[in-house]
C-alpha cells in the first residue's frame, strides 16, 4: 500500500513523514522521525509511556494514527526543555529523585505538564487520578505525586 | 582502615544523579532506542498450546516472502549440555536455558518460543511469523501446583526425579526438588506451647510488570564476532549465556548496557538476545527484537505462585516455641522455582530453638518463573507473617512488641545456617513503634497490620576503575547496570573516598569488553559490593597519588598521607611540603610516570542481613469488598543510606509492588491453559490513585564489613506488604484472610457479605 505523505508540527517546528496507514503515531515518530524519548511500553492505552500532546490534548500516541497527525501540532518529551534550561517539573523531578528507572518518565512529565498547564493548584487527589493512566512500577508514585505538587506550588509563587 | 566513624562529607548527601538530565529529556537510551544501518526487526513463533509435542516446523513459506532475511529454529542451535547455572538468586539448567530460550521437541507452557523470523520491517516480520507451520500433538497439560504433585498428573519432563530425597524415586514427576532446613525438635516445642495455630495459604504467580519490555540490538559480522545492546540486569549475564547457548567465545561477544527501564529480577536472564544474534549471523544484518507487552506476560517472569502450611506454636506470655512449614512453589515449564530461600528467610526474622522448613520446586505448565525482588520470600514471609499475627492477637498481645519478644537479634542462630552479626531487627520495630502513624486512631471498617521481612543481600562479583583525567576530573568505570540511581552513588563513595567533589566524578556503566566480569544487578548487591569495587579503585587511585607525590617531593612514599583530596607530607619530619590537590598532581602526570588510576576487581563478601518493618492502615468497604490503602509507613535497617532519596524510592516502590501482590494481582488461566489476563488492563498493577504515600524511616545499622556500612535495600521491602495487608483486613473485618489476591469477590466470600 503507498505510504502517505504527512505534515505536521513537532515540538514547534515544522516536519514531514511518511507512513503507512496503520502505523501509529508512536511508532512513526520513534522510527521515522527519530524521536525515541516517548516510550512503549505496552502499545494498548494502558501505561501512558508513550503520552504526548496532541493539538494540546493529551493522548496515548499508540491508541493514535501517524496520519492523524496531519496538520496537527506534537508535542513530545523532546520538546519540554528550553534548550539547556529544564522545564520546572523536569527540574523538580531530579531535585526530588522522582524517577529511578527513569522509563515512565518521558510520559509521566508530558502527562504532569498538561495537569499543571489546565489547573495550577492541583490537590493530591487530583494528581493521583490525572496520573492514573501513567503506570510507574519502580517509585510507588510517592516522590513523582510530591515533585508535581512542588512544582505547582513553585510556579504559583514566582507568578504571585 | 573503616571509614565508617568518619564525618561524612558525600554520603548521606542527595545530588541530582549523574544520568539524571538524560532520563527527564528523552535522551537516555533504552533497548529498543538503538537504530543501526540495515537494522532489521525480528518476531517470535510462540506455542498456542500449554503442552504438546513438536511434531514439524516447515518454515519455507516464510523463507520464500519477500524482505524476510532470516528464520531461526531449535535445529539451528547447539544442542545445549545439562549442567546448573547461576540464573540470579537461583539455580537452573542450562539444557532448559536452552529450551525456554527455543523448544527443540516440546512446548511447555503456551508462549514458549518455536521459531525467530528476521525481516526488513516488523509488519514483514510478523506476517512471516504468521507463516511458519508448526504442527503439534497436543499433550494433556496441568497449571495449578497442588495438581501438578499428585500422582496422576501429566508429567512435564521424563527425565526429572525428584532430587533431595532417598531413596531416588522410580518414577519421574512434576516435583523436581525437595528442600529441607531444620534446627532443633518441633515435636518438643509444639509440646511446650499453650497454643497452636496451623493455616493453609496460597499466592498467585505475579509478574515483575517493569514498564520497558525486553529489548535487544544483535549484530554479527561476518568474523564471527557480535555487538549486542540490551536492556538486562547483568550484560556479563547476556554475555555468558549467549556465549554458551550458541557456543561462541565469550571475547567475541560484546554486551552494551542500555538503559533498563526496570527489571526487579525479571531482567536477569536471556529471551531474545540469543535468537537475535543467531538471526544476524544468518542474515549478515543487525536485528532488533522486542517483546510486546502481551509476550512478556506469557513467556517471561513472573515469579511463583505457592501452597503453603504454616504451623507455629507459643506460650502464654508470648514466647515462640516452635513454627514448622511446608511450602509448595511453582518453577513453571522447567525446575528452579525460589523454593530454596522461600524456606531461609520463612522464619528468619524470629529467634527460634525449634524450626522446621520443607520446600517442594513443582514445575507445571506455565512460563518458567525468573528472580521477582526477594524472590520467594514474600511468599514465605506473608504466611509466616500473618500466623505471627494471628497468635499476637490471640495473645492479646501488641503484635510489634510481640514480634520483638520474640525477633532475631544479634547472636541469633537462624535455621538456615547463619549466626546474624550486628542486625537491625529489633531497631526497625523500635521504630515502627514509635510512628505517629502506629497511634493514629482507627475508624469503621478500618484496620491496622504489621508485618516484618528479612532477605540475606548478596555481595559477588564487581569491578571498578578510576581515571584520573589531566584537568582532575575523574573517570569512573563499572559494570552493573543502573537500574534505579546507582551511578549516584558509585559517585558519591568515590568522591567521599578521593575528598574531591562529586560533580567532579563522572560514573559510565560500559560495556563486556571494557570491565571485568559482573554478578546480575540483582540480590540487592550492586551499591554494597559494586561500592565497595569503587572504594578500593578509589583507594588504589589515591596510593598512586600519593606516589606521584612522593617522587615532586623526593621523599619516601610512606611519608604521604592523602587527606580532604590533598597529598600531605605525614609530619614535619617528612619535610614541609605545601599540599597538593588532585587536580595539581594529576596536570603534571606526564612528569611523574604517566596517566593515574585506581582499579579494583574483587568478588564482595559480607553482605550484610537486611530488616524491615512495614505498617498499614487499609479500609474495607463492607458492600463491594474493596480495599483501599490508607497509610502506609516502610521501616528499614538499611545499614548506610548512601543518596537517601534513592533508599527511600526503593521502600516505597516495594512497598506498593507488595500492595499489588497482595491486592490485585495474579495469572488468570482457562482450562485450555491459557493465560487469560495478558495486558496491562487485566493484569492490574497499582496505579496512582490505588495509593497513598509511603512513609519512609531509615535505621540506620552499619555494615561491619562495608567501608561505609552499607547494605543491600532493595528486597526487603517488597517482602512485608503481604502479610500487612492481609494483617491489616483482619482487622478491619475480623476475617483471616489464607489466599492472595484480596480482590474484592475474595473479601464479599469471606465476610460473608457477598451472600
Ligand atoms: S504504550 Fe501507549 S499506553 Fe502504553
Ligand atoms: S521510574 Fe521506573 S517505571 Fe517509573
Amino acid at each position: 500500500m503507498a505510504k502517505q505523505h504527512i505534515t505536521t508540527t513537532i515540538n514547534g517546528e515544522e516536519a514531514e513523514y511518511l507512513c503507512e496507514a496503520q502505523e501509529t503515531l508512536l511508532d512513526v515518530l520513534r522510527d521515522q522521525v527519530g524521536l525515541t524519548g516517548t516510550k512503549e511500553g505496552c502499545s494498548s492505552g494502558d501505561c501512558g509511556a508513550c503520552s504526548v500532546m496532541l493539538d494540546g490534548r493529551l493522548v496515548c500516541s499508540c491508541l493514535v494514527l501517524g496520519v492523524e497527525a496531519e496538520g496537527k501540532t506534537v508535542e513530545t518529551i523532546e520538546g519540554m526543555a528550553d534548550g539547556e534550561e529544564l522545564h520546572p517539573l523536569q527540574q523538580k523531578f531530579l531535585e526530588e529523585a522522582a524517577l529511578q528507572c527513569g522509563f515512565c518518565t518521558p510520559g509521566v512529565l508530558v502527562a504532569a505538564k498538561a495537569l499543571l498547564d489546565v489547573n495550577d493548584d492541583p490537590t493530591e487527589t487530583e494528581v493521583r487520578y490525572w496520573l492514573a493512566g501513567n503506570l510507574c512500577r519502580c517509585t510507588g508514585y510517592d516522590k513523582i505525586i510530591r515533585a508535581v505538587m512542588d512544582t505547582a506550588a513553585d510556579l504559583r509563587g514566582a507568578s504571585a | 582502615m573503616n571509614e565508617q566513624a568518619k564525618q561524612f562529607k558525600f554520603v548521606g548527601t542527595r545530588p541530582i544523579r549523574p544520568d539524571g538530565v538524560d532520563k527527564v529529556t528523552g535522551r537516555a537510551m533504552y533497548g529498543a532506542d538503538l537504530t543501526l544501518p540495515g537494522m532489521l526487526e525480528g518476531k517470535v513463533v510462540r506455542s498456542p498450546h500449554a503442552h504438546a509435542r513438536i511434531k514439524s516446523i516447515d518454515t519455507s513459506k516464510a523463507e520464500a516472502l519477500n524482505g524476510v532475511k532470516s528464520v531461526v529454529t531449535a535445529a539451528d542451535m547447539p544442542e545445549a549440555e545439562s549442567k546448573p547455572v547461576a540464573a540470579g538468586e537461583a539455580m537452573i539448567n542450562f539444557r532448559d536455558l536452552a529450551e525456554n530460550v527455543i523448544a527443540r521437541h516440546k512446548v511447555f507452557y503456551e508462549g514458549q518460543t518455536v521459531a525467530a523470523v528476521a525481516a526488513t520491517s516488523n509488519e514483514i516480520a510478523e506476517r512471516a511469523a504468521a507463516l511458519i507451520e508448526v504442527e503439534y500433538e497436543v499433550l494433556p497439560h496441568v497449571i495449578d501446583v497442588l495438581d501438578a504433585m499428585k500422582d496422576d498428573a501429566p508429567v512435564l519432563h521424563d527425565h526429572i526425579f525428584t532430587g533431595g530425597v532417598t531413596p531416588k524415586p522410580e518414577k519421574p514427576s512434576n516435583v523436581a526438588n525437595r528442600v529441607e532446613f531444620a534446627l532443633g525438635d518441633i515435636d518438643a516445642g509444639f509440646a511446650a506451647a499453650d497454643i497452636v495455630i496451623e493455616r493453609k495459604f496460597t499466592t498467585e504467580p505475579v509478574h515483575q510488570a517493569y514498564i520497558e519490555p525486553h529489548a535487544v540490538v544483535a549484530d554479527m559480522g561476518p568474523d564471527g564476532k557480535a555487538d549486542v545492546w540490551c536492556s538486562s540486569q547483568g550484560h556479563f549475564m547476556v554475555r555468558s549465556f549467549c556465549a554458551g547457548l550458541l557456543k561462541i567465545e565469550m571475547s567475541k561477544i560484546k554486551v552494551s548496557a542500555a538503559e533498563i527501564g526496570g527489571g526487579f529480577g525479571g531482567k536477569t536472564t536471556v529471551y531474545l538476545e540469543p535468537l537475535a544474534i543467531m538471526l544476524s549471523r544468518k542474515a549478515g544484518r543487525p536485528v532488533r527484537m522486542v517483546m510486546s507487552r502481551e509476550e512478556i506476560f506469557r513467556a517471561s517472569g513472573p515469579t511463583s505462585g505457592a501452597a503453603m502450611t504454616i504451623k507455629i506454636g507459643a506460650t502464654k506470655d508470648g514466647r515462640i516455641t516452635a513454627g514448622d512449614a511446608t511450602l509448595c512453589l511453582q518453577a513453571g515449564a522447567f525446575p528452579g522455582s525460589p523454593v530454596g530461600p522461600a524456606a531461609m528467610t520463612a522464619f528468619a526474622p524470629y529467634d527460634l530453638e525449634n524450626v522446621r522448613v520443607v520446600g517442594f520446586d513443582v514445575v507445571s505448565n506455565r512460563p518458567k518463573v525468573v528472580a521477582y525482588r526477594a524472590p520467594g520470600a514474600p511468599i514465605s514471609e506473608y504466611a509466616v507473617e500473618s500466623v505471627v499475627d494471628e497468635l499476637a492477637s490471640e495473645l492479646g498481645l501488641d503484635p510489634i512488641e510481640f514480634r520483638a519478644k520474640n525477633g532475631a537479634k544479634e547472636g541469633t542462630q537462624a535455621a538456615y545456617g547463619v549466626k546474624f552479626g550486628t542486625i537491625g531487627m529489633q531497631e526497625t520495630l523500635e521504630a515502627a513503634k514509635a510512628t505517629e502513624h502506629y497511634k493514629i486512631p482507627l475508624g469503621p471498617n478500618q484496620g491496622r497490620g504489621v508485618a516484618t521481612g528479612f532477605w540475606f543481600n548478596i555481595g559477588g562479583e564487581s569491578c571498578a576503575g578510576i581515571r584520573i583525567n589531566e584537568d582532575g576530573s575523574v573517570s569512573l568505570t563499572e559494570g552493573s547496570p543502573d537500574i534505579g540511581g546507582s551511578r549516584a552513588s558509585m559517585a558519591i563513595m568515590a568522591a567521599e573516598v578521593l575528598g574531591i567533589d562529586v560533580a567532579k566524578i563522572k560514573p559510565s556503566v560500559v560495556d563486556t569488553d571494557a570491565t571485568g566480569y559482573h554478578f546480575v544487578t540483582g540480590g540487592s548487591r550492586v551499591t554494597f559490593a559494586t561500592g565497595m569495587a569503587v572504594v578500593d579503585a578509589s583507594k588504589a587511585a589515591i596510593d598512586e597519588l600519593r606516589a606521584r607525590a612522593a617522587k615532586i617531593w623526593d621523599v619516601d612514599v610512606d611519608g604521604v598521607v592523602w587527606e580532604d583530596g590533598h597529598a600531605k607530607p605525614a609530619s614535619t619530619n617528612v619535610g614541609d611540603f605545601e599540599p597538593m590537590s588532585l587536580a595539581e598532581i594529576a596536570a603534571i602526570a606526564n612528569k611523574t610516570g604517566g596517566p593515574i588510576s585506581g582499579h579494583a576487581d574483587i568478588n564482595a563478601k559480607g553482605a550484610g542481613p537486611g530488616f524491615g518493618t512495614h505498617i498499614c492502615d487499609v479500609e474495607v468497604d463492607p458492600d463491594t469488598g474493596f480495599v483501599t490503602v490508607l497509610r502506609y509507613t516502610a521501616v528499614q535497617d538499611v545499614g548506610r543510606a548512601i543518596h537517601p532519596s534513592y533508599v527511600e524510592g526503593q521502600l516505597q516502590g516495594g512497598a506498593a509492588q507488595g500492595i499489588g501482590w497482595a491486592l490485585n494481582e495474579a495469572y488468570m488461566y482457562d482450562e485450555d491453559g491459557k493465560l487469560e489476563n495478558a495486558g496491562f488492563l487485566d493484569y492490574r498493577v497499582p496505579v496512582a490513585s490505588d495509593l497513598p504515600m509511603i512513609d519512609t524511616i531509615l535505621v540506620e545499622i552499619p555494615n561491619p564489613t562495608h567501608p561505609f556500612g552499607v547494605r543491600g535495600v532493595g528486597e526487603v521491602p517488597i517482602i512485608p506488604p503481604l502479610a500487612a495487608v492481609n494483617n491489616a483486613v483482619a482487622a478491619a473485618t475480623g476475617v483471616r484472610f489464607t489466599a492472595l489476591p484480596l480482590s474484592p469477590p475474595a473479601i464479599l466470600a469471606g465476610t460473608g457479605a457477598g451472600d
